[in-house]
């Protein structure tokens, strides 16, 4: 298990290999269908909100505000990425963003561009809702809340010991092409 | 006070919160079976965990609380539209509680009104039998991995795949190999072979409603779920698409009659997150019995 301590370098995150198991400990945003939509064509991002070795969490948080106010992410599971592909790529070189968290891997273009710019994809438990929201050790802020409704807002999440997995690194390896080759192969030999 | 309200919003609480005891069975039993220190061991200790703490807390096990589909078997003369409206209801309840979240979404303007309620949400399948006994159960059916269901109409000539059982056999398994870990696998498959295109669907997830554990009857088709069961874990997809020795924790296989002209095999694949209950309802309508 390789320690993720904010802030994401370059040079940390061109250390890790696909297969690797990490724990992540800092800030993430989430983001997902409309926040890359609207990077994507030109949208600011709002003041407060900082990508550069940051990382994006693809995730539709379930938030509920407290007594005192504040909010409580009580489900906090990744969702499918391969929707954000078409953007994802501009958006790590636009605003240098280390890290994407999801669910189910990524295509080409974000591969490269993960290559590119010193990026990687973290892979987290597709349907672990309840672990990861015990990672979430505050909410520190959301944007974007009334344009795009709570699931698609931006939440600036301050994140402890979240597991992950690289399957996507920067050196052009991904753990979703070379089990796809291999499973493809192995039902080739079975039918 | 509304008995059935109640046993309806309980019913939902649980199948969100509680995974069934024969679907956990068969978790732990590939945890168990992973190689030790490997990122799919890592999967599933984190899954079993999440397990844990869902069922603890009485929170959704996942956050995408899924489709809402409703199976129930009742007595001759029921009434089934006023069953229907207490379903609506204890969903709007549900959601308000936080069992289920705001997870329904109109198709064309996009707005979620938060009730979970609207046209082909919840569903109620009824099915009338002779007993007097009133049974309902509830399955919560999450997107990704219906996404990743697929229908073939056989012949299917890039598979090679003719009409007959070995036919079906390679599109199930092209299935599993599309699929890889983006359903949050390891998953279970429900298919139909036969059937018109909605009755194909509709039949493959009935097949969910069979325990994970239980045999088909049919001999052949049993022999075809063992098969695909077996070959589909040694594809080495793993839990995720991590790899691994677990890609698949069931297999169950139905049949409908078809036209001669039409072949189809439909497959439905539900998440790890497998979320289905049932109670049998007494006289007065609550809950005398949990039904997995
Ligand atoms: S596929 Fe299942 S486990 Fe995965 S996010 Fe959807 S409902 Fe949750």
């Amino acid at each position: 298990m390789k320690i993720l301590q904010a802030p994401f370098t370059e040079e940390m995150m061109r250390s890790l290999r696909v297969g690797d198991e990490v724990a992540i400990n800092g800030v993430v945003y989430t983001g997902r269908d409309a926040v890359h939509k609207y990077l994507h064509e030109g949208g600011e991002l709002p003041p407060g909100v900082n990508l550069r070795d940051g990382i994006i969490y693809h995730c539709g948080p379930v938030v509920m505000k407290e007594a005192n106010g504040d909010w409580k992410v009580t489900a906090a599971g990744p969702t499918t990425s391969i929707r954000e592909e078409p953007y994802q790529g501009q958006i790590i070189r636009d605003f240098g963003v280390r890290g994407v968290i999801g669910k189910g891997g990524m295509g080409d273009r974000t591969l490269a561009a993960c290559a590119a710019h010193g990026c990687v994809y973290l892979h987290a438990i597709g349907g672990a809702a309840q672990v990861l929201a015990e990672c979430v050790k505050r909410v520190r802020n959301v944007y974007l809340l009334e344009k795009f409704g709570s699931p698609e807002a931006i939440w600036e999440l301050e994140v402890e010991n979240f597991p992950a997995v690289v399957t996507m690194d920067s050196h052009g390896g991904s753990l979703h092409a070379e089990v796809l080759r291999h499973s493809q192969a192995a039902l080739a030999e079975r039918v | 006070m509304n008995v059935l309200l109640d046993s309806l919003l309980e019913l939902i609480r649980r199948t969100s919160a509680e995974i069934p005891d024969d679907v956990h069975r068969a978790i732990l039993t590939s945890l168990e079976n992973e190689k030790k220190g490997t990122i799919a061991e890592s999967a599933f200790k984190i899954i079993e965990r999440n397990i844990g703490l869902a069922k603890n807390k009485s929170q959704p096990i996942c956050q995408d609380t899924g489709s809402i589909l409703f199976y129930v078997d009742c007595p001759v003369g029921f009434d089934q539209i006023a069953f229907t409206e207490t379903c609506r209801e204890a969903v709007t309840l549900a959601t308000r509680k936080g069992y289920l979240r705001q997870n329904s979404v109109d198709s064309i303007t996009g707005v979620n009104d938060g009730t979970n309620v609207g046209p082909g949400s919840p569903t109620v399948h009824f099915h009338q039998h002779r007993a007097s006994t009133l049974q309902v159960r509830l399955m919560l059916k999450g997107g990704g991995c219906e996404n990743v269901g697929a229908q073939y109409s056989l012949p299917a000539e890039k598979l090679k795949a003719n009409r007959d059982l070995d036919g079906c056999r390679k599109v199930i398994l092209d299935a599993v190999l599309q699929a890889q870990g983006k359903g949050c696998g390891p998953g279970v498959l429900g298919i139909c072979i036969g059937g018109d295109r909605a009755v194909g669907y509709e039949f493959s997830k009935l097949q969910f409603l069979r325990l994970l554990d239980d045999r088909n009857p049919d001999e052949r088709l049993d022999a075809l779920e063992q098969d695909i069961l077996t070959t589909a874990n040694e594809l080495g997809i793993g839990p995720m698409g991590f790899g691994g020795k677990t890609t698949l924790l069931g297999v169950k296989i139905g049949v409908a009659n078809r036209l001669p002209a039409s072949f189809f095999v439909s497959v439905s694949y539900m998440c790890w997150a497998f979320r289905r209950q049932g109670v049998e309802l007494d006289s007065a309508l609550g809950i005398s019995r949990w039904l997995y």
